[in-house]
C-alpha cells in the first residue's frame, strides 16, 4: 500500500461538532430521487379517476390555488383515500426496515412479530360474529380501532414472552413466527365457521384495502406515523451500528438494548397504524426495505428510503388497482402482484450482474 | 426426554459418543411406540368412539350379515384407516421437508412454505373450482399437486439464475416473491365468485379427513421419493450447514446437494399439500424440537423430525375431533392453535439453539 492510498479515504468524512459521519452521495441522491417519484405517483393517483385532472392542476390545487370543482373533487374525494395510503406505505416501510435490521434476517416483516395477524383476528371476528348489522357500524369508526388494538396487543405479547433478561432477535422472531400462527388458526377457524356472505367481507379486509377512507382516519394515521417517525429519526443514528451485532455496536458506544427496544416499538406501533388504516397489505413491509436496500447500494435496509419505496409502491399499486383492472381490486391484491415480481426481478438481475 | 444430549461424558469421549448413540436409537424407538399409540387411538377416536375389539373387528373380522360389525367395518376401514395413513404419511413429509429446508437454507425460520408450495396449491385448487366447478378434493387434488410442484420449480428456477445459483438468502426472496404474488393471485380468483371463495376457506384450514386410498396412494409415493432423495442427501446438508467456503473445501458439491434437497423438499410438502391442504407451521417446529433432541447433526435430526410430524399431526387431528363434538376441527387449525404455545414456551426457556 502506498503514501498515497493513505491520505486518500475511500469517502470524505464529515463533522458537526460531536456528531461525525462519513458522506456517501448515492444514498442521499436516491433518496432525493425517491422522494420526487413518491410525489409524482401520488399527484398522478390523486388526478386518476372518473374525472380525470392533469398533473399542473393537482398541484395547483394541492397549492392552495385550484378552481373550485377540482379543490371539492381533490380535497374532499381523493385526497383522504391518497393520503391513507402515503402514510401506511411509509409506516410499512420503515417498519419492515427496522424488523429486518434487528432480526438481521430479510425474511422479517412486522408480519413475523404477529402484529397483522393479530389485527386480523380481531377484524375478522368483528366482522363474522357480530354478524352484519353490528358490522356495519364498526366497520366506520370500530373496526380499525379494534384491529389497532388487537394488533398492539399481540405485538405486546411476542415482546412479553420474547424478553429474558433482554430482547434476543432470534427468540423474538421465533416467538413472533409462533403468535402468528396462532392468530392466523383462530382467523381460519373464525372463516370456516362464518356465514359466507361476513366471509366476503372479511376476505377484502384481509387482503388489504383503502377503499372509502374519509379524512378522519387520514389524520389519525397522519398523526401516530409523524409522531413516530420523529422518534425514528432521533433514534436513527444510534441505531446505524447495530448490524454489526451487539458487542460491536457497544464498542462503539451504543446503548444497543435501550436503542433496540424504542425502535422495535416505533416498528410495532407503525405497522399497527398501517394495519388499521388499511388492512394487512402484504408484502410492503417486506419488499421495500430490500428494494430500497439495493437502490442505495446500503448494507442494511436504509430508513428513509425504505419508507418512500413503501408509499410510491402502496401509492402506485392503488393507481393501478382504481383504474387500470377490469375490476376493481382491494390494493393489497396489486402491492402483491407487482411487489412479488419486482423483488424476483431484482434478485435476478443482482445475479446476473454478479456473474458478468 | 429434555436431557437427551446436553452431556455428554467428559471423561471418555468415545464412550460418550457411543451412549450418545444408544441415546438417540432409544429416542425413535420411544418415538416410534408413541406413534403406533397415537394410530391406534385415531383409528377408536371420534364421533362414533370405538373399543379395541371393535376397533380389531372392523380391521379384521371377514364381512358377515352381521349389521353392526357392518357398521363398524365402514365407520374403520373407510373413514378412519385413511385418515390415519394420512395423518402419518403428510406429517411425515412435513416434517422431514421442514428440517430439511433450513439445513439447505442455513435459515431457522425456514418453512415448508418457503418455496411457495403452499401457495402454489392454493392457487392451483381455487382456479380449478373457479374455472371447472369441481366441488371434491378429489377432483382437485391433483391440481394441487401440479400447482404445488411448478411454483417450487418456478422459485427454485429463479433462484438458480446466475453465479447465486441456490444461496439460500436469494431462495428465500424469490419463495417470498413468488408466495406473495401467488397469494394474491389466489384472492383476486377467490373475491371474483362465491363457490370458489367457500371451497378455499375449508381448503386453507388444512384437514386430513375425507379423502380415500384413491388419493393417498400416489401421494405415499410421491413421498417415498422424496424421502429417499432426503436420505440421500443428508451427510451433504451436515457439511453444508458449517458454511458454503468449509462445505466447498471438504468436496461437497455445493449445488448439486442443495439441488437434490430442495427438489426433495418439493416433492414432500408438495404432495402433503395436495393432499392435505396448507399445514402450516408444523414443518418448522418438529424441526426444532428435533434439534433440541438430537442435537445439529441431520443424519439423527431429520428422522426425529418425521417422526414427529407424524406423532403431532395424528394427535392434532385426534383431539379436533375430540374438541368440538359432535363437529370436527381441523387438524391444521388445531396445529397451530396447540403447537404454537407449547413451541413458545420451549423458546422462552432457551431450549431451542439456532443451528
Amino acid at each position: 500500500m502506498s503514501a498515497t492510498d493513505l491520505k486518500r479515504p475511500v469517502a470524505p468524512g464529515v463533522r458537526l461538532g460531536r456528531v461525525s459521519f462519513v458522506w456517501r452521495p448515492w444514498p442521499v441522491l436516491v433518496t432525493l430521487l425517491l422522494a420526487a417519484a413518491t410525489f409524482l405517483v401520488f399527484c398522478l393517483s390523486i388526478g386518476a379517476g372518473d374525472f380525470p385532472i392533469g398533473l399542473p392542476r393537482v398541484v395547483a390545487t394541492l397549492l392552495g390555488r385550484g378552481e373550485r370543482f377540482d379543490t371539492f373533487v381533490i380535497m374532499d374525494l381523493r385526497l383522504p383515500r391518497a393520503l391513507a395510503g402515503l402514510v401506511v406505505g411509509v409506516a410499512l416501510g420503515v417498519s419492515g426496515a427496522i424488523t429486518q435490521s434487528i432480526a438481521r434476517n430479510p425474511l422479517a416483516s412486522p408480519d413475523v412479530l404477529g402484529i397483522t395477524q393479530g389485527a386480523a383476528a380481531v377484524a375478522v371476528l368483528l366482522l363474522t360474529v357480530s354478524g352484519g348489522a353490528t358490522a356495519a357500524v364498526t366497520g366506520s369508526v370500530g373496526l380499525p380501532a379494534a384491529a389497532l388494538a388487537g394488533g398492539l396487543g399481540t405485538g405486546l405479547l411476542v415482546y412479553l414472552l420474547a424478553w429474558r433478561r433482554g430482547i434476543d432477535g432470534f427468540r423474538l422472531v421465533l416467538i413472533g413466527v409462533s403468535v402468528s400462527a396462532l392468530m392466523q388458526a383462530v382467523t381460519t377457524w373464525l372463516l370456516v365457521t362464518a356465514d359466507i356472505t361476513d366471509v366476503a367481507r372479511a376476505q377484502v379486509w384481509l387482503v388489504g384495502s383503502l377503499d372509502g377512507r374519509s379524512w378522519n382516519q387520514a389524520w389519525a394515521a397522519l398523526g401516530c406515523t409523524l409522531v413516530l417517525l420523529a422518534v425514528v429519526a432521533g433514534a436513527a443514528f444510534q441505531f446505524r451500528p447495530m448490524h454489526f451485532g451487539d458487542e460491536v455496536a457497544a464498542g462503539l458506544g451504543v446503548r444497543y438494548s435501550a436503542v433496540r427496544a424504542v425502535m422495535l416499538l416505533c416498528a410495532v406501533l407503525l405497522a399497527g397504524v398501517a394495519v388499521s388504516a388499511a388492512g394487512p397489505v402484504p408484502f410492503v413491509a417486506l419488499v421495500a426495505p430490500q428494494v430500497a436496500m439495493r437502490l442505495a447500494r446500503c448494507p442494511t435496509p436504509p430508513l428513509a428510503a425504505s419508507g418512500l419505496v413503501g408509499a410510491s409502491l402502496l401509492t402506485g399499486a392503488d393507481l393501478v388497482a382504481r383504474t387500470a383492472l377490469p375490476a376493481a381490486l382491494p390494493v393489497g391484491v396489486v402491492t402483491a402482484a407487482i411487489g412479488g415480481p419486482f423483488l424476483v426481478y431484482l434478485l435476478v438481475r443482482a445475479n446476473l450482474r454478479k456473474a458478468a | 426426554m429434555s436431557a437427551v444430549t446436553r452431556k455428554p461424558s467428559a471423561a471418555r469421549p468415545g464412550a460418550g459418543v457411543a451412549a450418545a448413540r444408544r441415546r438417540r436409537v432409544a429416542g425413535l424407538g420411544v418415538l416410534v411406540a408413541v406413534l403406533a399409540a397415537a394410530g391406534a387411538a385415531s383409528l377408536a377416536v371420534g364421533a362414533r368412539a370405538l373399543s379395541p375389539g371393535e376397533v380389531w373387528d372392523g380391521l379384521f373380522a371377514a364381512p358377515g350379515s352381521d349389521q353392526r360389525l357392518t357398521q363398524i367395518r365402514l365407520i374403520v376401514q373407510t373413514v378412519r384407516v385413511p385418515r390415519t395413513v394420512l395423518a402419518i404419511v403428510a406429517g411425515t413429509a412435513l416434517g422431514v421437508g421442514g428440517a430439511l429446508i433450513q439445513g439447505c437454507t442455513r435459515n431457522p425460520i425456514a418453512d415448508t412454505g418457503l418455496l411457495g408450495v403452499n401457495s402454489g396449491a392454493s392457487f392451483a385448487v381455487v382456479s380449478a373450482i373457479s374455472l371447472f366447478g369441481f366441488t371434491s378434493p378429489l377432483q382437485y387434488v391433483w391440481f394441487a399437486f401440479l400447482g404445488a410442484a411448478t411454483a417450487g420449480a418456478v422459485v427454485f428456477g429463479l433462484a438458480s439464475i446466475g453465479r447465486g445459483a441456490g444461496n439460500p438468502l436469494t431462495l428465500a426472496l424469490a419463495g417470498q416473491g413468488v408466495t406473495v404474488f401467488l397469494a394474491a393471485m389466489t384472492t383476486a380468483v377467490a373475491l371474483s365468485g362465491r363457490q370458489s371463495l367457500n371451497a378455499l376457506r375449508f381448503w386453507n384450514a388444512g384437514s386430513v379427513a375425507g379423502v380415500g386410498f384413491r388419493v393417498i396412494w400416489p401421494v405415499a409415493a410421491f413421498v417415498v421419493v422424496g424421502l429417499v432423495l432426503a436420505l440421500t442427501v443428508l451427510p451433504a446438508v451436515n457439511l453444508l450447514s458449517l458454511g458454503d467456503d468449509v462445505a466447498r473445501a471438504v468436496g461437497v458439491n455445493i449445488a448439486r446437494s442443495r439441488t437434490v434437497g430442495i427438489v426433495a423438499v418439493t416433492l414432500l410438502a408438495g404432495a402433503a399439500t395436495a393432499a392435505c391442504g396448507p399445514i402450516a407451521f408444523l414443518g418448522l417446529m418438529v424441526a426444532h424440537v428435533a434439534r433440541h433432541l438430537t442435537g445439529p447433526d441431520y443424519r439423527w435430526l431429520v428422522p426425529y423430525a418425521g417422526l414427529l410430524g407424524a406423532v403431532v399431526l395424528l394427535v392434532c387431528d385426534i383431539a379436533g375431533r375430540l374438541v368440538a363434538r359432535p363437529g370436527e376441527l381441523d387438524a391444521g387449525i388445531v396445529v397451530a392453535l396447540l403447537g404454537a404455545p407449547f413451541f413458545a414456551a420451549l423458546v422462552w426457556r432457551g431450549r431451542l439453539r439456532t443451528s
